[in-house]
This record gives structure tokens, sequence and C-alpha cells, in this order.
């Protein structure tokens, strides 16, 4: 990750090669309702996953998102229309996918946003052990995607604050009403136990990351 | 990548071939399946993958059926137990037609191997006092505290499992891992802070490959006989004491224990099976 860049790239443990998911974070964002129209419109521009930073408790939380969704990806065994709607799917602990739209996804009255771009990569004659990769749609159309692109085009059209992709600024933006409510630790009783803060938001995460691996199962 | 590791003798598991910071490790194979360790998101994250692989020698549809059935029954009682507060490991990702289950790595290692380790030290230092080096461990002298604090734990451990409708089908000391006290875990009594530290740490219920939902005293004295079992055979000399700390234990953690004891007096009259015919 270069310093001056708004994106966050990670190459994701377990994931081909070919994949790679690129992350930013805009605060006190005004244009929401342009962007959620543009997601409605299946803009192709505008093919992100767009999460509302209130129900983001740390980064792991979005990443293992980002993981699953690849995962049924490459599968091909996705439900929803593309790898980014299959993200904010995946933050939900259960099956209906309008609910995890309106809940984990962008509202015209999102404030701060965070935004997921995977960018699938063309096979580079590398070693031939993976499985073919099928070349995402939106690689198909038009010219190469960069995170370059990307970044110039969320800065033109996202009207916010950029700020970088930690667990400390997550943790400000958090809505500890709604994940507690979405996520059913309101009925967990040794959570409200513990003391030490750092360890009960630690075991928080952990049950968010559970119950979010469990959905369907 | 898998062919960094010549020593890898089974192919590895689809998700495991994607490239990783640091390759794949095969930790151990069971009947049905391996478990390895490898790395979650990123690479400072362990953890764990429980693969079981296709059975050639089953019908596919069957064996894609009863892959399915076991790895995502695992996965739900691991995340009931989590959910309940009973101290297992995390389920990150599963994918139960690739037959795959992805947990946190828990620190530390099984309860089996400290016990062993700690009963070593003890005939050790008692041989060097001239003593024959096996006697039964009675519980009563001091040094003898950490282990009753362990057995302790263990007890409410199964005890707060039981609470939950969770029983184990396989509960022995290697499915049981001692971890590392974590800041703010520590109990503010029942353990030796001048102790070797053999036996501290938190106890860890893993390998839930044969647990399932159910709150019949039958199945939780069974799980207990089995255990008791498992202990006897591998722990002979602390085998009373693991009885009598266990019972006590396992009823303060759980309100049920006395009628599921009492089962367990019928179990060890006639063993794991009710029925003579299986």
């Amino acid at each position: 990750m270069s310093t001056s860049s708004i994106l966050e790239t990670v190459q994701l443990e377990h994931i081909p090669s070919t994949h790679s998911v690129h992350i930013a974070v805009f605060r006190d964002v005004e244009n929401a309702a342009f962007l959620h129209q543009q997601l409605l419109a299946r803009n192709p521009d505008f093919e992100y996953a767009l999460i509302d930073a209130g129900v983001i408790t740390s980064s792991l939380q979005v990443l293992s998102a980002a993981f699953r969704a690849i995962n049924v990806q490459v599968a091909g065994t996705m439900r929803t229309p593309n790898v980014h709607s299959e993200i904010v799917w995946s933050l939900s602990p259960n099956n209906n996918i309008a609910e995890s739209y309106r809940r984990y996804g962008i509202t015209p009255e999102s404030r701060d946003l965070i935004i997921v771009k995977v960018l699938v990569t063309p096979l580079v004659s590398s070693s031939s052990s993976p499985p073919a990769v099928e070349t995402d749609s939106d690689a198909s159309a038009k010219p190469l995607l960069t995170p370059q692109t990307i970044e110039e085009h969320l800065l033109t059209h996202v009207k916010g604050r950029p700020v970088p992709f930690t667990d400390l600024t997550l943790g400000e933006l958090t809505d500890w009403g709604r994940v507690r409510k979405y996520y059913k630790l309101n009925g967990v009783s040794w959570l409200d136990k513990i003391k030490d803060p750092a360890t009960k938001d630690k075991e928080m995460n952990m049950l968010i990351m559970s119950g979010m691996a469990l959905r369907g199962v | 990548m898998a062919a960094d590791s010549g020593a890898q003798q089974f192919p590895l598991p689809a998700i495991l071939e994607y490239p990783s910071s640091t390759p794949p490790e095969l930790i151990t194979q069971g009947a049905e399946g391996r478990l390895y360790k490898s790395t979650y998101l990123l690479p400072s994250i362990p953890c764990a993958l429980k693969y079981r692989p296709p059975k050639p020698w089953r019908h596919p549809v069957l064996d894609a059926r009863l892959t399915r059935h076991r790895i995502l029954s695992e996965a739900r009682n691991l995340a009931k137990c989590r959910r309940e507060g009973v101290p297992v490991p995390t389920v990150y990702a599963t994918d139960e037609s690739a037959g795959w289950l992805m947990m946190e790595w828990v620190a530390g290692g099984p309860v089996r191997a400290a016990i062993n380790e700690w009963l070593q030290r003890r005939r050790d230092s008692e041989q060097a006092e001239g003593r024959s080096g096996d006697a039964i461990v009675e519980g009563t002298r001091e040094e003898d505290a950490d282990l009753v604090a362990l057995l302790r734990r263990i007890g409410a451990a199964v005890g707060h499992m039981h609470k939950v409708g969770i029983v184990h089908g396989d509960l022995t000391t290697s499915n049981m891992m001692l971890r590392p006290w974590e800041k703010g875990k520590e109990p503010t009594n029942g353990h030796n802070v001048e102790g070797d530290g053999l036996l501290e740490g938190e106890i860890v219920i893993i390998d839930f490959g044969l647990a399932s939902q159910s709150s019949s005293d039958e199945d939780r004295a069974v799980d207990l006989y089995v255990l008791e079992r498992a202990f006897a055979s591998t722990h002979p000399r602390a085998e009373k004491l693991f009885t009598a700390m266990l019972e006590s234990a396992y009823k303060d953690a759980f309100k049920q224990a006395p009628i599921v004891l009492k089962k367990l007096e019928d179990v060890r009259m006639r063993g794991r099976k009710r029925s003579m015919l299986g």
C-alpha cells in the first residue's frame, strides 16, 4: 500500500493470486443518495460493495466478507448478481438478500461508507496448478481497471472525506446499537460481564465473524 | 504453496492450493479427515482447517451428503457453544460442498500432554527422594494443587457445554487444549501463581466432529463416561482424583448434574452402549 493512496490493497490468504481486494473509507459522504441510485440502476461503472460503516466493527469483518464472496465467485455458486453484492450479503448472518442490502449496504441516508472493489486480473501465464479462474464480467467489457483508475473514480464521484481503513477509524464509525441487533448480541449475557474493553471487543468481533460464517449453515 | 513442502503426502484441498504467506502444515490425520494449520485472511492470523476428503469407496451422492452433513453439524455445534460462552474455537468459514471448515487456531497444547508431563515430573521427583514414583495421586499434597485446579476447570467446561445442550461425543484429554491465559481471563482464585505453569491455562474444548445437540441425561452421562475411561487409560495414576474433581466441578457448573451423575453410575455398570445390538 502506498501511503498517498486512499485505497488499502489486500491480497487475502488462500485466494487466487488473480484476485485483489481494494478498500476505501469515506466519512461524511454527502451524495449517498446518488451512489445508491447508481447501484439500483446497476450502473456498471459503480460496481462496488458500498457498505454502511455503521454496521462494521473491524477490518477483519470486511475482509471476512470479501473472502467468502470471492470464494463463491471462484466456485461459480454466487446467488447475487456479482461479487460486490455478494460481499454485502456475506456480512449478514441470515439468508435474506434484500434485507442484507438494506442493513449492511448503502442507503440514501448513509453518512460513512466503506467501499470495496475486487479486481480480477487475467492469469499471466503463471503456474497451471490453480483451476482456471473465470474472467470476471467487469474485466471483459472495458479497458482494464487498476487501483489508480478506481481511486480516481472514487475521488471524483464520492463526495466525502477519505480516511484510512484501520480498526481505529472503523471503530469511530460503529453504530453498536445496530451491530448488536443485527448480529443478535443483545441476549448474550456473558459478553456484558467482561470488564476489559479490549477483550470484550475481541469477543464481540469473534461472535460477529462466527455469525457471518454460519449464514445458511 | 503445496509444491514447496515435499513432505506433503496428501493432495491439499483446493482452498489451500491458493497462495498463502506460509505453506499449510498438516497437523494430524484422523479416520475421517485431516487437520491443517494455515492462515485466515492475513498472514498474522493462524487458523485450523479441517478437511474431509471425498471417500472413493462410498457412492458419490451418499458421500457428498454425509460430508456436507458432518461439516455443517460441526460448524453449528461450535457456533452454538461459542455464542453461549463455552470456550471453543470460533468458526471462521465453511464450505460444506468442498468439505472444509476453517476455525480459530487455539494456542497451547493438548491437556493430555500437559498432564503426562506433569505426572512424569512428579515421578522423577519422587524417585529422587527414593520412592517408587508410581504412587496414586491423592490430590492432598500441596504440589497437587495445580492438578486439582486443572481437573476442576475441565469439569466446569464440560458442565457448561452440557448446560447449553451440546454433547461432545468424543471427550478425551486430547480433545481439550490448554490455552495460555489471555489478559483478564485468569481466574482470581483456584490457580497457583507460584507453580511451574505446566498446568496453567484456559480449557478449550476442540473437535466437535461427533458432537450433537442433546439434553438427554443418558447422552451426557455417556460423554462423562467416555472422558473418564479415556482419562483412566492415559493417566491411570490420577484416575481417582480425576473422578472426584470432575464430579464436584461439574456439579457446580451445571444444575442438572446430580441426575446425570446418577445415570453415570448406571453407564459405568453396563458400558457406553445402551442397547446390546451395536
